[in-house]
């Protein structure tokens, strides 16, 4: 356990020193074709410090946000709550701060910097399809992240890494469906510039499938296994998590809409945005998890 | 100064420096446990308010069962009154056996399960039972470390010194310890 905590502290540093070095580069780049002097990088390095504090504040918030969670009091959730605030006990930390997300899907994640500020968050799907001790297991597994500091590494990529893959998304797509086909005709409304948003678009998206590497590098699918356990080691009941994770399972096939690419890590389980059983190409590049019926299996092992 | 001073200097730094960092470990852990400790009694605090409650809700609906209301009643005055540790030990776990009854009582009255008040009390109550499990084993994951750390060596020598004493689990006399929900699905 604080094994675990120091390398999540490491690898935070880690991340933030690497996201400021790239996107440090890429500034130098850009800001050599567009302006003399190091403008590019000076700007670059202090988006990136600005982008590395605000992720690390407030990263919750925005993870929150993304997902369209909403806080709930007890007396709308008396049993969520008693049932995080029962295991909060059993794992000696405060309580998190308990969210509610509009979606059938059925799935959970929790963010935060600190055990003093997390917070947690289910779907209304997994509120309606868990029984209490299934509930038990999916909210000791959180925890297990939240005492691990899973949650900061988990927090700071989602924000940080993702704004990268978001705005290559979004360059791409822009330059794919507006750009790309404007610049053929409209020559004269800014042909550099549109150059220059394809050439960070075509960086970034050389850049995407690195992030995703990074991504997995820094989440291994080992955690999930040691959140299983140490969640089972909570409720002293592994039968209640294996029994969630077959329901989650189940209910896989639920897409869900406020999946993307960034937070993906953090759930529970891998949510997808594409009806069935099947990941979109981006969503496989950005795998993070373990087979569930591994997970299964390693549970009713204990 | 001759070389074999500054490893004589060296080495009782080191011994010193680890002998902070194990007492400082052995102070954070007494308080985990005293706060454990606390917590169980936060916990049990919070049944004994919401009995009455109960009792009241119940007793509208299920008339006939004037013996267990009183038995619960009884048991949560023992336990309040309670001065030593069996005594409360004893009551608290009639007042488990007694809540379980009710509630197995009140499958009975289709009138009362549709309650909204009784299923919100049902529903605190089934949540305190868990808390009260849950800092249960909070206090004795903590006890059992501090315990390890007391009886081990070279700890035990600081733990001596400095009057660290061990604590005594807390046992729960209820064999029927699963996930403390299952009664109240």
């Amino acid at each position: 356990m604080y094994e675990q905590i120091a390398a999540n502290k490491r690898k935070t540093v880690v991340l933030i020193v690497a996201a400021i070095l790239l996107l440090g580069a890429v500034g130098y780049v850009i800001g050599m074709f567009y302006a003399s002097g190091p403008v590019g990088l000076v700007g670059a390095v202090a988006l990136a410090i600005v982008m590395s504090l605000v992720s690390y504040f407030s990263g919750d918030k925005i993870v929150l946000a993304s997902t369209r969670a909403r806080p709930v009091t007890a007396q709308e959730q008396p049993r969520l709550h008693n049932i995080v605030e029962g295991l909060s006990i059993a794992a000696g930390i405060p309580k998190p701060k308990v969210y509610v997300i509009p979606e059938r899907a059925l799935n959970a994640f929790a963010t935060g910097r600190s055990p003093e500020h997390s917070s947690v968050a289910v779907t209304e799907g997994l509120l309606e399809a868990m029984n209490r001790v299934e509930l038990e297991g999916v909210i000791g597994h959180e925890l297990a992240h939240v005492v691990d500091r899973d949650i900061l590494v988990g927090t700071i990529v989602a924000t940080l890494i993702g704004a990268v893959v978001l705005i290559s998304e979004f360059f791409m797509r822009s330059w794919w469906w507006g750009g790309g086909r404007r610049s053929g005709g409209g020559r004269d409304s800014g042909g550099g510039a549109s150059a220059i948003v394809f050439a960070v678009g075509l960086v970034l998206l050389v850049l995407a499938p690195i992030f995703g590497q990074l991504v997995r590098l820094a989440v291994s699918r080992n955690r999930e296994y040691l959140a299983d356990a140490q969640g089972a080691l909570l409720t002293r009941y592994p039968p209640g998590l294996a029994s969630a994770l077959r329901k989650i399972a189940e209910g896989a096939v639920i897409p869900m809409r406020s999946a993307n690419n960034a937070t993906a890590h953090l759930w529970m389980n891998q949510p997808s945005r594409i009806e069935g059983e099947g990941m979109g190409s981006m969503e496989k590049l950005f795998s993070t998890h373990p087979p569930i019926a591994e997970r299964i299996r390693r549970l009713e092992e204990m | 100064m001759p070389t074999w001073a500054w490893i004589v200097i060296g080495a009782v730094a080191l011994l010193v420096g680890a002998g902070i960092l194990i007492h400082n470990r052995l102070v954070a852990l007494r308080t985990r446990v005293d706060n454990g400790w606390s917590q169980i009694d936060v916990q049990l605090r919070r049944r004994y308010d919401l009995i009455p409650n109960l009792v009241e809700t119940v007793k509208g609906y299920a008339t006939h069962e004037r013996e267990l209301f009183e038995k619960v009643t009884e048991a949560r005055a023992r336990a309040i009154d309670a001065k030593a540790m069996p005594d409360q030990a004893s009551a608290e776990n009639m007042i488990t056996a007694g809540l379980r009854q009710l509630l197995a009582v009140a499958e009975a009255y289709p009138d009362l399960k549709a309650n909204q008040n009784f299923l919100a009390l049902q529903e605190e109550l089934s949540g305190t039972e868990s808390k009260i499990a849950y800092s249960r084993q909070f206090y004795n994951d903590q006890v059992m470390r501090l315990n390890t750390l007391i009886g081990s060596f070279p700890s035990n020598l600081l733990a001596r010194t400095f009057d660290f004493s061990m604590r005594e689990f807390f046992d729960i006399e209820d064999p029927a310890r699963g996930p403390a929900t299952v009664e109240f699905p």
